[in-house]
């Protein structure tokens, strides 16, 4: 089986900083992988390569078998992939029912926009109390629902959450990872971008341990425990170098 | 007791400061840039009219339709041809653009048409009066005021009840990520080009209605009108343009009838020291946006 996502020898820099060291993953379809690694190893530098913020130096990102490296960001959505941004990135002067309409920007049918809305109140209730509201107004777990289920009014084929967990309390942060594996038992195909490795791999099928730019490690959830010391990377160990500099 | 002749000239010099003003905070909510070209689409506006009276002998309405359309189109192209390329460069980049821009567009003009400045004729209800309940103004005080009152109800319905006034508005909250929902960066960027022309062209009308002339430096006092009013209400949101065309209106208004004629020709500075004054007690404007910065990327 091709998988849905390959991303090859992928290298990319901000200015002389270089982010990413030709590193190379692959995410098929049905399947929950976990990006691992501390600040600065990488791990939204390559989400913002594969959304087309970032323009990777060189390297190759297939989706569906279509290289879509140094696409546009507003492109990546129509393909069918959609990004919960890290910090998540709310419309906060925009209501919560504007922020999930703009979530359906490319994809609005008004009568699927209606069912899909039913379907993300039955996933979040919060969201339907707080639909009139601005989305600056909601708690931190509350943007963090509002940006998935933005994400998900695009009916994306590849999923992808960078540091969800972020700035959450440790209860938000169960709910929020309940969430995700609820999402993954309904079939969505999943990218968990994660500091917290030791939470993530507690629910991914496989995973990738970036440091400095590089893929240290990779495997199914098991092995990369069995491998790697999880309390040194999340605690910023020998694995855990900041990013060089090159000239 | 309030003078009422005073209150219509403050509102309406308020409304057209108002329309200046929003046309500008258009395009810098989304761009983070002051276009300082701006002035040059309502110098070009005037041009229309001018051009649209002279050579081709048009109705009024006509010149109305060919003002507003020529400041569009000079507000488009100049994004499409100047400012699209260094989008993705840097701020002081597109900032040092709007000035190329704006010195491009006046020595065309000058080159083209004349250095000197163009008598605009322009219908005879520019320059009659009216008397309301004693108190006497030029009727097209009643029309700046009568027109602001239509443009601000048909621009928050835009913004309000369409995609695009949707996707605009979230553009100019976090343009990045409004892009990461399919929304092309191009259309909201033009979008507010061609917004922010249409005003200039609206206060076109208005801004030479007062003199009936044009020159190729005529959108110099209204650039600098609009950026100070902006830049007094809060730059971050079109609410903020708008009161401050009003208050910047009225503050203008004030030291007119205030000040003793031996200092009236010091009006602006004046004016600007209290703007400076005022800045240093409330840097942000008097309407504080829920904006964040984020840079065109």
């Amino acid at each position: 089986m091709t998988p849905m996502l390959t991303v090859e020898n992928l290298s990319a820099s901000y200015g002389v900083v270089r982010a990413l060291n030709d590193i190379s993953l692959e995410v098929n379809e049905g399947e929950m992988v976990a990006l691992l690694g501390v600040n600065g190893a990488g791990k939204s530098t390559t989400l913002k390569s594969i959304t087309g913020v970032l323009r990777p130096v060189k390297g190759s990102i297939k989706f569906l078998g279509q290289e879509i490296a140094n696409g546009k960001p507003e492109a990546t959505v129509k393909r069918g992939l959609s990004l919960v941004p890290e910090g998540r990135e709310i419309f906060g002067t925009l209501t919560v029912e504007e922020n999930l309409r703009l979530g359906a920007f490319v994809s609005y049918q008004r009568d699927r926009y209606k069912a899909d809305l039913k379907e993300m109140f039955e996933l979040f209730p919060i969201l339907e109390e707080r639909f009139t509201q601005p989305g600056g107004l909601l708690s931190g777990g509350e943007q963090q629902m509002l940006a998935i289920a933005r994400a998900l009014m695009a009916h994306p084929k590849l999923l992808m959450l960078d540091e969800p967990s972020l700035g959450l309390s440790p209860a938000m942060t169960d709910q929020i990872f309940e969430l995700i594996k609820g999402l993954r038992d309904r079939g969505s195909t999943i990218l968990l971008v994660e500091q917290n490795a030791e939470r993530a791999l507690g629910i991914v099928d496989r995973a990738y341990l970036l440091a400095s730019g590089e893929v240290q490690y990779s495997g199914t959830a098991e092995e990369i425990r069995r491998q790697v010391d999880i309390a040194s990377v999340y605690f910023g160990g020998d694995d855990a170098a900041p990013c060089e500099v090159t000239q | 007791m309030m003078n009422l002749e005073f209150m219509i000239n403050t509102i309406s010099l308020g409304s057209l400061y108002a329309l200046l003003s929003l046309g500008l905070v258009l395009v810098f909510g989304i761009l983070k840039l002051v276009n300082f070209a701006y002035g040059e689409y309502l110098m070009i506006g005037g041009y229309g009219l001018y051009f649209s009276a002279t050579v081709l002998h048009a109705p009024w309405w006509a010149m109305v339709v060919f003002g507003i359309l020529a400041a569009i189109l000079t507000s488009y192209l100049s994004e499409l041809a100047a400012f699209r390329p260094v989008r993705n460069k840097s701020a002081n980049a597109l900032l040092v653009t709007s000035f190329a821009v704006s010195i491009f567009l006046q020595n065309a003009v000058l080159i083209l048409v004349s250095p000197r400045a163009r008598a605009v004729p322009l219908p005879p209800i520019f320059s009659q009066t009216v008397n309301i309940y004693g108190a006497v103004t030029p009727v097209r005080n009643l029309l700046i005021i009568g027109t602001t009152i239509s443009v601000l109800i048909l621009l928050s319905l835009l913004m309000k009840k369409t995609v695009l006034g949707l996707a605009m508005r979230a553009a100019s909250d976090k343009f990045t990520t409004t892009r990461l929902m399919g929304v092309p960066a191009n259309l909201v960027i033009s979008a507010a080009f061609v917004i922010s022309g249409l005003l200039a062209g609206i206060s076109s009308i208005f801004w030479i209605g007062r003199s009936a002339s044009v020159d190729p430096v005529t959108g110099a006092a209204p650039l600098l009108i609009a950026f100070i009013a902006t830049v007094v209400g809060g730059m971050h949101s079109p609410a903020g343009a708008v009161v401050g065309g009003f208050v910047y209106g009225l503050l203008f208004n004030v030291l007119s009838i205030t000040l003793p004629a031996s200092m009236i020709s010091y009006r602006d500075a004046f004016m600007f020291v209290i703007v400076v004054l005022f800045l240093l007690i409330r840097p942000e404007g008097i309407i504080k946006g829920g904006y964040t910065e984020e840079r065109v990327g």
